[in-house]
């Protein structure tokens, strides 16, 4: 890669307010673990006036457990997410995804916020700028055609955050802090199926936390990935399986598949015929996802393996 | 722009004048001349860069030099105390967990950072722990092999 850094100025705040006013300035972008941001300030995907340095504010790491739910700052590593004993009691779905994100290293930095407002990933999207400028930029940064569908009128960009799946199934909602003060969002409606535009964050906002209800159930998440100890989901499925008066019901979010993460309409309780329930709910996820050649792994593998996972997780659940 | 910042490596301390947008490796390769740790990827791929930031595993290439003003900075030069190697050190000397060397350094720290916070890990802890580091030799068993050669050398050295 070897390009250099582009100019910007680093704000450090140390509190939400200093942070609020510093991302008030004319392109002022969030930093935090910087695991992603910075390769892509390499690669010339992004030219900020001033990056705003999340680092320093202890009020974004904290992390509260009680018996009305839990509330877990969007500072918080990925490492100590990974490790905490709470998190992996209630919600092992996250505490697995945490574990599966990048590296160990990366995790040692990268940020719960991070992970869930992490950029779109595409084959023709992640990559220096000399490879897109010969290849005339794309639709999601500085071109006009998307590659991947390019009869298409929007970014196919897959969203590839490990954590947004886990926190959907546990119903989690976020705290977002911004210039008119601050607002909750349910997580599952933060995002939307654009790559170029995937989450509803405006401009001088940012993510404090992000809050869960007491778990309904036992959860958990698989990913399948190119290189087993590091790297993005090709697709990812968290699942949470809640005990009814009807039988079981499971709820399922996926990643990897689409520009946004998505949750799985699954009206159906287990049967009494479990083989034909999982081939169900396999076929469900199969028509959910619409994967794309966002990456050198063909869409049809992703499509087929994340059902797989889907309904293996499920089955391991019950 | 530019800021001062403080930083302790490999225990000596350092006032320095940095641009906002310089990256730790560079900071450390071309300032300080402490050419260990490594640009491989440049990307946080490949784990070569691997330094630690007050006792953790930190990949230099995507650190600005800024956001660790105030912190303690180690690196592969500053392992060797008083002329003896380090116990990771020797081990992969003595054990072949080096062949080209150059994820050498990157491999070290990323152990030194595990051996910090545990003393006896296990196959998989190791594993775990050196998954972000990449070796293209493909020496894998016998770093692994070292890492547990050091834990097991540095315990009896206790005893």
């Amino acid at each position: 890669m070897s390009e250099v850094m582009p100019d910007f100025q680093l704000a450090r705040p140390t509190t939400l307010d200093e942070a609020v006013v510093a991302l008030a300035t004319p392109e002022a972008r969030i930093i935090a673990g910087g695991t992603d941001l910075n390769v892509q300030l390499r690669m010339g995907l992004a030219a900020p006036a001033t990056l705003v340095d999340l680092s320093l504010i202890s009020a974004l790491k904290t992390l509260e457990s009680s018996t009305s739910g839990t509330r877990i700052g969007a500072g918080v590593t990925l490492a100590d997410l990974a490790s905490d004993e709470r998190v992996a009691a209630y919600y092992p779905a996250i505490t697995e995804a945490a574990a599966l994100v990048a590296g160990p290293t990366h995790r040692e930095v990268a940020t719960l916020g991070g992970n869930l407002c992490l950029d779109t990933r595409c084959l023709y999207y992640n990559q220096s700028h000399w490879w897109r400028k010969s290849n005339d930029y794309c639709l999601k940064y500085q071109g006009d055609i998307c590659h991947v569908a390019p009869k298409g009128n929007r970014c196919r960009a897959a969203y590839s955050g490990d954590l947004a799946p886990a926190l959907m199934v546990h119903d989690a909602r976020l705290e977002i802090i911004g210039p008119d003060g601050i607002r909750q969002v349910m997580l599952a409606d933060f995002y939307r199926e654009d790559g170029a535009d995937y989450i509803d964050l405006k401009p001088g906002e940012m993510v404090t936390a992000a809050v869960l209800p007491p778990p309904k159930g036992p959860s958990g998440y698989r990913k399948i990935r190119v290189r087993g100890a590091v790297d993005f989901p090709l697709a990812g499925v968290a699942v949470e399986a809640e005990e009814t008066k009807d039988g079981k019901r499971f709820t399922i979010a996926l990643t990897g598949t689409n520009s946004c993460p998505i949750m799985v309409d699954m009206p159906d309780v287990l049967t009494d015929d479990p083989n034909a329930f999982f081939a169900n709910l396999n076929k469900a996820v199969q028509k959910a996802v619409s994967p794309q050649r966002t990456t050198t792994i063909a869409p049809h593998y992703r499509r087929l393996s994340i059902a797989a996972m889907a309904a293996r997780l499920a089955r391991e659940l019950v | 722009m530019k800021r001062i910042v403080n930083l302790n490596v490999n225990g000596r301390q350092v006032e320095d004048v940095v641009a906002d947008s310089l990256l730790l490796v560079d900071y450390l390769r071309d300032r300080q001349g402490l050419t260990g740790a490594k640009k491989g990827c440049d990307g946080g791929e490949c784990g070569a860069c691997t330094v630690l930031v007050d006792g953790r595993p930190r990949l230099a290439c995507i650190t600005l030099a800024a956001s660790v003003d105030g912190a303690k900075i180690e690196t592969i030069e500053g392992q060797a105390k008083n002329g003896r190697l380090s116990a990771l050190q020797r081990a992969f000397h003595e054990n072949l967990g080096t062949q080209c060397g150059f994820c050498t350094p990157g491999m070290i720290m990323a152990a030194e950072g595990l051996l910090k916070s545990n003393s006896d890990p296990t196959e998989d802890q190791i594993k775990t722990a050196l998954g972000g580091n990449l070796c293209r030799c493909t020496g894998y068993v016998k770093i692994i092999r070292s890492v547990q050669l050091a834990a097991r050398a540095t315990a009896e050295a206790t005893q």
